[in-house]
């Protein structure tokens, strides 16, 4: 017990500076052994710079570090790891064309001279994963075969197999199921118990008064406090976070007018979906809820026609024929919209500025004639777009990559409100983004939805889908199983519902 | 926001400019023959071709694709144009049109092949490297097509302003290109595609036939440099412009054209060129070898191209969490 409130890692007068713009301000943080250190803030305040500069991924501008009383500047993430501090970043640090197991073993491939040992690799690396109840990932297989989730699972798995004193996990439940976050939890609790220091990050305010015993909070690169998790309630973090401006949910005006179907699809098939059929109408805003894999994404980009469907249609508007589009730009010119998932893989050009990402999909049609492009019109679209959606940017010549991740995810919708299209698909649009930046994209949907658009959208988050939509449709293994209003939907039947398409398989 | 701009100019051109100008510095100490006129004309109308082609091929780069079939395509140009006007009494101006079809075509090829199939375009066009190079001397039975002065007025300097047309085409080819990059509709699409396919596809936007039409337009260039040597040399040689792929791409890189695609610059690669050319005149005068001057051209790719990559380096970190 006494171990419990012994410093390990004491942070004075922290600073980062790019420039002229301070990213962190003078920070002053000790962390505990044993003990679950929660950092808060919204997006760009400060907390990943912080964490990678305790990881000697970053280099302080200004104040200095104790780690168990001695002086500590680690001039890289080697020098860290050797004091003992592991860290697991947003972002996958895994090699997708090598296997489960080299990539758990990378810096200690088990060898003799030089030829590596493949019975003592998958042994090694199967101990690791069964010891994380992993029992169901192959270490044979290649990381590109697993899903988002459970490569997030094994990047976890390779930090926490290299003993530490301190580990700093990054937002490390952004890509995984309950189940998934669950076991995470557990063993970071056996970790606390053993005396490791922990630092989480992350913008689930319920799991951190769940697992958390400190909570301090950043705003705008300064440290706003420190408080024992039980003192401080998710409402009060959230204003601590951002100072007030709290969404009220919109329950009560949001009954759309039942008239008029904005897209219809029908019996849609491809893929791992079947025979998906439901109305969205104007101004409504429908949920897709499920597990992860159970094809939500899959779904979208089927009726998107980024993947090709093999049965069935969609109708938008009614009085338009049948179509089952062959490519993203058939869909676009029918009036539909995507907000992709993965706004960096598929979503924006990120070396690319604020203008070009925005206007992308209307140069044609909106500013250009005979070709060229129009400077000034697109000029003012796009300032347009960040002034009504709030993008903190210094210039739109800016490229996107610099820019935190909510204004990123903001781009990547002003794209399609330049567009101005009928239907709106959302994947997971709030993922990975702050509390505030959330909130400003709910009040985007409801002001779509006041204007008669159809939105869906996919969320991980049931509460989200509660708080936002008017009715949740529950997609498992595949299939639309049932699809929710306001008035009958509970959690409870929903998670059931969820779970429905896979009990009488034993496939998944 | 002009100021912006104007240190953006200054990055983007300075650099490139300062090189140039400190190799000209050192070739005017060290031969008392380069800093005349008649180098400046003679370096003018030897550029066209590499022009040409480095113009193309900075747009096929910029999609993220290689064109390595550009000499081999030049030369099948060339011999069309020669063997129809030796072998056929075509006049000039009836066989450019064919000349220049001849490039488009292969171009086309190319790109229809490689992004109709997905097949890397470094593949394809080393396949139509080969494939090209074996129609050229099937055209000219491998023999060199001697036209003589029907063919020499594009590549002789013009009275009066000394330059050839050759060499203005290639200019107004330069500035018609920057403009068709930065300032229109297919030239944003390109540095998308090359930024990242999947986003634009799911932007809605089909880009196969962007792609497509890059890989015709570098063909079209080959088959206009086709011309300019063509005339430059009298003459239609089956066995031009090996290896001229690497020149262009080297003029390419060194204008800071990313060999990942999603950035290019037509102007800084025309630089590019300039710098090989004077390099290549300036060495040949002060005599030095051809093995030296092989060496110090690589040389001076490697260092110009480590510049820009600090200078980008440099960019990132500054631009990094405005």
């Amino acid at each position: 017990m006494n171990s419990r409130h012994t410093t390990l890692l004491e942070v004075e007068g922290l600073t980062k500076s790019y420039g002229e713009t301070t990213v962190v301000d003078d920070c002053c943080l000790s962390f505990h052994r044993g003990e679950i250190h929660a950092l808060l803030g919204a997006n760009g305040a400060g907390k990943s710079t912080l964490v990678r500069m305790i990881a000697g991924l970053v280099s302080p501008t200004a104040g200095r570090m104790h780690l168990g009383g001695q002086p500590y500047s680690p001039a890289t993430k080697r020098k860290a790891e050797m004091a003992g501090i592991e860290i697991v970043q947003q972002e996958l640090n895994l090699i997708s064309t090598l296997s489960v197991a080299e990539n758990l073993l990378l810096t200690r491939l088990p060898a003799n001279i030089g030829i590596i040992s493949r019975e003592r690799l998958h042994a090694q690396a199967r101990t690791a994963l069964n010891r994380f109840g992993l029992t169901n990932i192959s270490t044979r297989s290649k990381v590109a075969e697993l899903g988002v989730g459970q490569q997030q699972m094994v990047e976890i798995t390779k930090a926490l197999a290299q003993d530490c004193r301190l580990l700093i996990l990054d937002e490390p439940t952004a890509a995984l199921s309950p189940a998934e976050s669950e076991s995470l939890f557990s063993w970071l609790r056996q970790l606390k118990l053993k005396g490791v220091g922990i630092i989480y990050i992350s913008h689930r305010l319920d799991e951190i008064s769940r697992l958390a015993d400190q909570i301090s909070i950043l705003r705008d690169g300064h440290h706003v406090g420190t408080f024992p998790t039980h003192e401080c309630s998710t409402d009060r973090m959230v204003e601590l976070m951002s100072g007030g401006s709290a969404y009220t949910a919109t329950a009560t005006n949001s009954s759309p007018t039942r008239n008029r179907t904005a897209l219809r699809v029908e019996g849609i098939s491809g893929g791992p979906i079947h025979d998906v059929s439901f109305n969205l109408y104007e101004g409504e805003k429908l949920g897709f809820a499920g597990l992860v894999g159970s094809g939500r994404t899959e779904l979208l980009r089927l009726i998107f026609g980024a993947d090709k469907a093999t049965k069935g249609c969609v109708y938008l508007n009614q009085d338009m024929s049948p179509c089952r589009f062959k490519h993203p730009s058939e869909a676009v010119s029918a009036g539909l919209a995507m907000v992709t998932e993965d706004r960096k893989d598929n979503g924006l050009l990120l070396s690319q500025s604020i203008r070009a990402n925005t206007t992308i999909t209307s140069l044609w049609k909106r500013f250009s004639r005979c070709g060229i492009i129009r400077d000034a019109a697109e000029i003012r679209s796009a300032r347009e777009q960040c002034d009504s959606l709030g993008i903190r940017s210094e210039h739109l010549d800016q490229p996107v990559r610099t820019l935190s991740g909510g204004n990123q995810q903001k781009v990547a919708i002003a794209k399609w409100l330049v567009h101005d299209a009928n239907v709106f698909l959302f994947d997971e649009p709030t993922r990975g983004i702050d509390v505030a930046a959330r909130r400003r994209i709910y009040h985007l949907l409801d002001t779509l939805s006041k204007r008669g658009k159809g939105i869906i959208m996919v969320s991980s988050d049931l509460d989200e889908l509660r708080e936002v939509c008017d009715r949740i449709a529950i997609i498992s293994a595949g299939r639309l199983v049932d699809i929710f209003t306001r008035d009958n939907w509970s959690r409870e039947d929903m998670m059931q519902t969820a779970f429905a398409g896979y009990l009488n398989r034993s496939t998944v | 926001m002009t100021r912006y701009k104007l240190i953006r100019l200054a990055v983007d051109y300075g650099a490139l400019l300062l090189v140039l100008v400190g190799i000209i510095s050192v070739f005017s100490v060290g031969s008392d023959n380069f800093l005349q006129r008649s180098t400046f004309i003679s370096i003018a109308n030897q550029i066209p071709d590499l022009t040409f082609i480095a113009v193309g091929m900075t747009f096929v780069l910029i999609i993220g694709g290689i064109d390595l079939s550009v000499g081999s395509v030049l030369a099948l140009s060339s011999a069309v144009l020669g063997t129809l006007m030796v072998d056929h009494d075509w006049s000039l101006i009836s066989a450019i049109p064919l000349c220049l079809l001849t490039g488009s075509v292969c171009g086309l090829v190319s790109g229809y092949v490689s992004i109709g199939f997905r097949i890397p375009s470094f593949i394809v066009t080393l396949g139509m490297l080969e494939m090209a190079r074996g129609a050229t001397k099937l055209v000219t039975d491998s023999q060199t097509k001697y036209i003589g002065s029907a063919v020499e007025p594009i590549g002789e300097p013009l009275p009066g302003i000394l330059l050839s047309p050759a060499f203005l085409f290639a200019i107004a080819s330069v500035l018609a290109a920057q403009f068709l990059l930065k300032r229109t509709v297919f030239g944003r699409y390109c540095v998308a595609i090359g930024t990242n396919e999947e986003a634009v596809s799911m932007s809605g936007i089909r880009t196969a036939p962007y792609s497509i039409a890059v890989f015709a337009i570098s063909g079209l260039l080959c088959g206009m440099a086709g011309l300019a040597q063509t005339s430059r040399l009298s003459s239609a040689d089956p066995n031009a412009a090996v290896g001229i792929e690497l020149a262009a791409i080297a003029a390419c890189v060194i204008g800071g054209t990313s060999l990942m695609g999603g950035r290019g610059n037509v102007i800084s690669s025309f630089i590019g060129v300039l710098i090989i050319a004077v390099l290549q005149t300036g060495l040949a005068q002060l005599g030095v070898s051809d093995a030296n001057k092989q060496i110090i051209t690589g040389a001076v790719i490697v260092v110009a191209v480590l510049l820009d990559t600090l200078r980008n380096r440099l960019n990132t970190r500054e631009a990094r969490l405005v």
